[in-house]
């Protein structure tokens, strides 16, 4: 019987592996709070990542419970953060995107669904005065 | 002289294997989720010297008021009730719209909009207001948001639908933005109060 000729298969497993670095990008943070977030029916499509920083809002995961305890929490970056810290979060940001780019920069939060409003109100009110209006309320498709 | 030496081809049985390894590793680390979400505009921020907002007629204002319950309240032109979440979007559709030229609801006013359109008379001075305890939880707030936008949506495709033939999405963007223009989209939050 002759044998399978599998010389091909690396480059097969090669252009599955490029693919796959094409269409996906890094995770950039390790999440520190867990979230779920809310469904509903009005949803966009986030389309360019570049233009998109994260805020996420939640109770913190297991490991650091013992020491932040089960209140609700921000998470910018690889950090805990308190509101007052999102209007540097957000010039940091801001610094690191094109000058083409910087008009269209959004925010989304990603927030759990458990959470209490004055927390994502207080981050908000910080959003406003960094003077990034643009937000959008991560959830999953109804 | 004379034998020729045979170079020995490079075993390249294990290659599959490393590029598996590869594509693995790549599968974990990166994710693929597209991000959805219901994209919002804040409003500027509060300027120092404070002045009066402007006053907004009672016809002209709804009010949901979302209380540490998570019950919701709509006020419009002094008449509050207790509704429950699907309701509010028929509410707010009506309120915006105002077909029946109802005097409790919003004023109709003409204005010039884009072709075809011309001049209309629409709820331009509507304004709806969201009010949430710093106890709402976040779902609730979430909902309440989805239905207000919802019903701006709504009434934008069947506008679409009713002058163009097609819905909202399968408009191009000069019909989309005067679709926008006729439903124009008012919601304001107020800060959320704090009971000391």
């Amino acid at each position: 019987m002759p044998e399978l000729n599998t010389s091909s298969l690396p480059d097969l497993i090669f252009s599955i592996l490029f693919f796959f670095m094409m269409v996906t990008s890094m995770r950039e943070v390790e999440l520190k709070v867990e979230f779920k977030v809310p469904s509903g029916t009005e949803l966009e499509k986030l389309e360019r990542k570049s233009l998109v920083s994260y805020i996420y809002i939640g109770k913190p995961t297991k490991d650091y419970r013992a020491k932040l305890g089960t209140q609700s929490r921000i998470q910018l970056n690889d950090k805990f953060a308190d509101p007052s810290h999102i209007r540097e979060f957000v010039m940091a940001e801001r610094e690191s995107m094109s000058e083409r780019d910087k008009p269209f920069m959004k925010m989304s939060l990603k927030v759990d669904k458990d959470t209490q409003m004055g927390i994502v109100t207080d981050v908000k009110m910080e959003l406003r005065e960094a003077m990034a209006l643009s937000v959008v309320y991560s959830a999953t498709q109804r | 002289m004379g034998k020729s030496k045979k170079v020995p081809g490079l075993n390249t049985s294990s290659t599959a294997d490393i590029s598996f390894i590869l594509l693995i590793f790549f599968l974990i680390t990166t994710s693929m989720d597209t991000d959805r979400g219901l994209a919002v505009r804040l409003p500027n921020p509060p300027e120092d010297n404070q002045q009066d907002p402007p006053k907004i007629r009672e016809r002209n204002s709804m009010i949901v008021n979302v209380n540490m319950n998570n019950q919701i309240m709509v006020t419009v032109a002094k008449n509050s009730k207790e509704i429950q979440i699907s309701e509010l979007r028929e509410l707010a559709k009506e309120f915006i719209s105002n077909p029946e030229n109802n005097p409790d609801m919003p004023e109709l006013i003409p204005v010039e909009l884009p072709a075809p359109f011309g001049v209309q008379p629409i709820t331009k001075n509507h304004v709806i207001s969201l009010q949430t305890d710093r106890a709402t939880s976040y779902d609730t707030y979430f909902q309440v948001e989805n239905e207000l936008y919802g019903a701006y949506n709504d009434l934008r495709d069947e506008l679409a639908r009713k002058t163009f033939g097609r819905p909202y999405r399968e408009c191009n963007e000069d019909e989309q933005l005067a679709c926008r223009q006729y439903y124009k989209c008012v919601i304001s939050e107020a800060e959320p109060r704090k009971y000391n």
